[in-house]
């Protein structure tokens, strides 16, 4: 049969986990990314291994802490308000030094919201969902292949630095069907952990993995060991793609799926003689702030473009120093840009310049 | 091609229910038969016949969908009139079910009406490119959970293999064992092959039934400028 599948994006995400060697996912149904687990329910018991739904988001998140104890990749999918549940657990994980995948296939908010798509958990994801010091590794993809691609690179990763890793998209990105072509099955990962409950093989007492320490001297030496892998990640992990930059003037900023809008924007802008170009994350920590470093010395000005109130141009003027003007272009509530919207942020950008 | 008063169109997810639906109401309109479009999906929150809604009015399709269709409420409602279409008979009927047996349960209190009146055609579509249906014996599985779900046997199968906007002529002409399989599997015909319209005149005398889609923007999310 043909090579590559016709797949929505949330398809995608759960044969890609079950490619890059999950075998363990929990979870609790949640409009619009209930297709994870309903792939995961056919899936998971053909090939051996477990699809739970669990009476929660909460009891879902901590049964992924109990498989991770074990060493064994574990994931666990939700959107916006089951996200906010799930932090206490992601706390838990962080403070354990457990690997995990979250994905997080963003709706409306606050509260309950709505079921349309946004990016309106862009804080959440990136400073580190739930209390505590601590960072997860976070993804943005912007088309069905790279959700697959995306999936297993952050599986992936999260055992390399022992780190909660989320996939943050949006309901679009979802929902919409593209062709792909999967990845490879991953060989086995998860064996040789010596910091698992199963790891020390029986040779002699068993690890106990437990985010609590009472000495607090002890406690500060994990944090301070913690962040040393951390900066490791934002050195060698960060991701971005750069789109039309070596003669921009303008610099648009944008991930997941605004900047696939953004794009088509930008297509138009040039055709009318506007310089503009795209420095669009793929991870959103680390950040890419020296691109866009690099960039402010080149460009007039930034332009964010994202499905909330301005949530990473914070990010944007950090990252530059606030040494270019950055403007924004949003939609909240489940409302989504047209093309032209944008432009009509870059016309104003470029007329400003004049 | 013939039809009945009404065709329902049912199937795995993301396998084109709603897309050929509509061009099979247009095509059916063109006819100038009086057409009413049910949208009975509860499963899908976007992407629903709803979008269509103008098109469809344009053309003098009645649309009976969920007040809720493309709000931001999830709520998995059926309009009083969709009783209206299966048992007043006054006018042709395309009926949206929802993707697989989830979907298809919304249809069981409709059935026993159908039945009686016999004057049905209950589609499966599939496609060989989607990951959940890529062989005969996969789509057999979810072909007889929605059959059991909602107790209304299908009379035909829809081939729908296709790759979106990467879809070539090879990507169907080699889907026709799949379809074959699918028949010979069920004892059904092959009630229609569906391409986009660009293929029509390439596949032309090569495939089934050839049926040109020239509704997609549902799929290819163009308006959205995605």
């Amino acid at each position: 049969m043909t090579e590559k599948v016709l797949m929505k994006g949330n398809e995608a995400i759960a044969e890609a986990a079950i490619l890059a060697g999950c075998r363990h996912y929990f979870g609790y149904p949640i409009t619009p990314q209930t297709e994870v687990a309903a792939y995961m329910a056919k899936k998971m018991p053909k090939i051996g291994g477990t699809f739970l739904q669990a009476e929660s988001e909460i009891a879902a998140i901590n049964m992924v802490y109990g498989v991770a104890s074990t060493g064994k990749p574990a994931m666990t999918s939700s959107s916006s308000p089951g996200i906010s549940l799930k932090c206490e657990g992601i706390s838990y994980l962080a403070g354990a030094d457990l690997p995990a995948l979250i994905v997080n296939v963003q709706r409306g908010g606050p509260g309950l919201g709505g079921i349309q798509p946004s990016q309106s958990d862009y804080f959440l994801a990136t400073r580190g969902p739930g209390h505590g010091d601590f960072h997860v590794l976070v993804f943005a993809p912007a088309s069905v292949q790279e959700m697959a691609d995306l999936t297993g690179k952050a599986l992936h990763l999260a055992w390399k630095y022992r780190m909660p890793a989320m996939l943050l998209a949006d309901g679009t990105m979802g929902q919409m069907m593209e062709p792909v072509a999967l990845p490879e099955p991953h060989e086995a990962f998860g064996t040789d952990n010596p910091w698992a409950t199963t790891g020390t093989l029986m040779a002699r007492e068993h690890n106990i993995v437990n985010s609590l320490e009472l000495a607090p001297e002890v406690l500060e030496q994990k944090n301070l060991a913690r962040f040393e892998r951390y900066a490791q990640a934002e050195a060698e992990e960060c991701l971005w793609e750069e789109y039309l930059m070596d003669d921009a003037e303008i610099c648009i900023v944008s991930y997941g799926i605004t900047a696939r809008i953004s794009r088509n924007a930008i297509v138009q802008a040039r055709k009318e003689g506007i310089r503009v170009g795209m420095i669009r994350p793929i991870t959103l920590w680390p950040f890419p702030n020296e691109p866009l470093k690099a960039a402010a010395d080149k460009v007039d000005s930034f332009l964010v473009v994202e499905l909330n109130m301005g949530q990473m141009k914070e990010d944007v003027e950090l990252a530059i120093r606030c040494r270019k003007p950055v403007d924004f272009c949003g939609r909240v509530g489940g409302m989504i840009p047209t093309p032209d919207e944008v432009l009509d942020h870059i016309h104003a950008l470029a007329e400003g310049r004049r | 091609m013939d039809h009945k008063r009404l065709t329902l169109f049912a199937g795995h997810y993301g396998s084109g229910k709603t897309n050929i639906a509509l061009n099979w109401a247009c095509w059916l309109r063109a006819q100038g038969l009086p057409i009413t479009v049910a949208d009975l999906d509860i499963v899908n929150p976007y992407f629903r016949t709803k979008d269509a809604e103008g098109m469809l009015a344009e053309q003098g399709i009645d649309l009976i969908v969920s007040a809720f269709a493309n709000s931001n409420v999830d709520a998995p409602a059926m309009p009083k009139e969709v009783y209206g279409l299966v048992d007043g008979r006054d006018s042709y009927g395309v009926l949206d079910i929802g993707g697989d047996d989830r979907g298809a349960l919304a249809l069981g209190r409709y059935v026993p009406s159908i039945i009686a009146e016999d004057d049905y055609e209950m589609l499966f579509v599939a496609n060989a490119a989607r990951p959940l249906t890529r062989t005969v014996d996969d789509a057999l599985e979810v072909f007889y959970e929605i059959q059991n779900a909602c107790r209304l046997p299908f009379t035909g199968i829809v081939n729908n293999t296709n790759l979106g906007p990467e879809t070539t002529a090879g990507t169907v002409l080699a889907s026709v064992p799949y379809a074959e399989g699918l028949a010979r599997a069920t004892g059904l015909p092959i009630k229609m092959t569906t391409v986009e319209k660009r293929l029509v005149t390439e596949l032309d005398g090569r495939v089934e039934n050839l049926f040109g889609l020239s509704i997609l923007e549902l799929y290819y999310m163009e308006k959205r400028g995605v």
